[in-house]
């Protein structure tokens, strides 16, 4: 496929001829002194010209490797209820609103804990419980907390959840039932939302976010890119994210789904996504940029390898809710290759 | 649902594609032609219609396999 081919031409991070003045200031303010880059001056990074793409995923491999370390942390997830959610991110093949070959469907709690068990497995210390939902309801939270207990019985890692919108009871539940991690993501750009998504609004979405955050859950909340958005648009999401102080910021990049308003919709450019990648990890020096959905399509195998090299830290191990990811052993051996240690578990709580 | 299918949901042999839902002679061209794209999709997504019946199926993904239920045509899995 071109596009990965593209992409991989950025293989080498020698050094180049020329300098690139964003790039001399990200070395002094991210690199040196651990402050991300603005609004403004992630638009020049997103603007850099493709022979300076080498030295802007260098530097954001050094800022990962300085502020973040070597490590990455290898997780796995899972939807509990597929399909039929009453909201219309037109991205999703899981809304029940469009004409999409996805159907419904529950998954029981001894498949759940096996899921669990196989992604343990792989090294992985993160497991994300997902529903797709406007927001859980009480057969919902039953059902989460059952499968909460089940896998801490059976199974050494985290447990993670993305319900969707909480009230504040739901966010105090699962903070004490022991989820350590909640999903809940951003998707895109404040000003590009309503192009989106018009069943909720931004503000909904931030406000779950701020909660979690409140109750001592770790934030994990994420891009989906190539939707159409501006490069401007871009760059204010990274900033918008990075003033949230997310623990994790899941990287995804559009998958058009056939019967979505996005269907048609082209794969984002292989070069403009480690463009981004570059750039959310100049904007949050410290947080988890984890690898998610659609680089496979995107990046292709070498893209996935520039990605590590290039400031991602973290990946989602094997498939994702409804469509296939590269085999696990697949990265498992991409990162033994390149020395990157996979994360040890740590019980957060 | 009882059996399990030997399909795997791939474009060959089967009336119905996979992924699309659409017979495999319903193309402009040959199936091969016809449904190549949705062939190259099905490497990295599961099914999601019945190759016998066209039925959309129950799919469940989990991180390391998946299965596909068709109501009458039992259970697929990679
Ligand atoms: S809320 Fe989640 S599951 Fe529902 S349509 Fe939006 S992205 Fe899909």
């Amino acid at each position: 496929m071109t596009i990965q081919a593209d992409a991989s031409e950025a293989t080498s991070h020698a050094t180049i001829p020329g300098t690139f003045p964003i790039l001399e200031t990200g070395r002094q303010q991210v690199l040196e002194d651990g402050i991300g880059l603005t609004q403004e001056q992630l638009e020049e990074v997103l603007r850099l010209p493709d022979e300076a793409l080498p030295a802007a995923l260098q530097l954001a491999h050094e800022v990962r490797l300085k502020h973040c370390g070597e490590d990455v942390e290898v997780e796995g997830i899972i939807s509990i209820k597929t399909g039929g959610c009453p909201e219309d991110c037109h991205f999703c093949s899981q809304s029940g609103l469009f004409d999409s070959p996805v159907r419904g469907v529950w998954l029981d709690i001894p498949e759940l804990v096996k899921a669990a068990k196989e992604t343990a497995a792989t090294g992985a210390t993160e497991f994300c419980i997902v529903a797709a939902v406007r927001g859980p309801d009480i057969k919902l939270m039953n059902q989460i907390k059952f499968a909460i207990d089940r896998i801490n019985e059976e199974v050494d890692i985290n447990i993670a959840c993305s319900l969707g919108m909480l009230t504040q009871r739901q966010v105090d539940q699962l903070a004490e039932w022991g989820v350590h991690r909640y999903n809940h993501n951003l998707e895109t750009a404040r000003s590009y939302f309503p192009e989106v998504v018009t069943t909720h609004s931004y503000e909904e979405r931030l406000e779950t976010c701020n909660m979690v955050k409140a109750a001592g859950m770790e934030l994990c909340c994420g891009a989906l890119i190539g939707m159409g958005e501006t490069l401007e648009q871009r760059a204010e999401l990274a900033a918008q994210l990075a003033a949230l102080e997310p623990h994790e910021v899941p990287l995804n990049f559009l998958n058009p789904r056939p019967g979505t308003p996005l269907e048609n919709q082209g794969i984002m450019d292989g070069k403009d996504a480690l463009r981004a990648i570059a750039a959310f990890r100049l904007a949050m020096p410290r947080t988890v940029l984890r690898y998610a959905g659609g680089r496979e399509l995107t990046l292709g195998d070498l893209g996935t390898r520039n990605g590590l090299l290039g400031g991602i830290n973290a990946v989602i191990v094997g498939n994702y809710l409804t469509t296939l990811g590269r085999p696990a052993t697949a990265d498992l051996n991409l990162l033994v290759e390149l020395n990157m240690p996979i994360k040890e578990l740590q019980k957060t709580l | 649902m009882t059996g399990v299918s030997v399909s795997t949901g791939s474009t060959s042999g089967a009336g119905f594609c996979g992924h699309c839902g659409e017979p495999y002679d319903g193309g402009d061209g040959p199936p091969s032609y016809a449904h190549r794209e949705c062939s190259e999709r099905l490497a990295m997504e599961p099914p999601r219609y019945c190759a016998a019946c066209r039925r959309r199926m129950k799919v469940q993904v989990t991180p390391l396999g998946w299965s596909a239920e068709c109501s009458r045509h039992g259970v697929l899995v990679p």
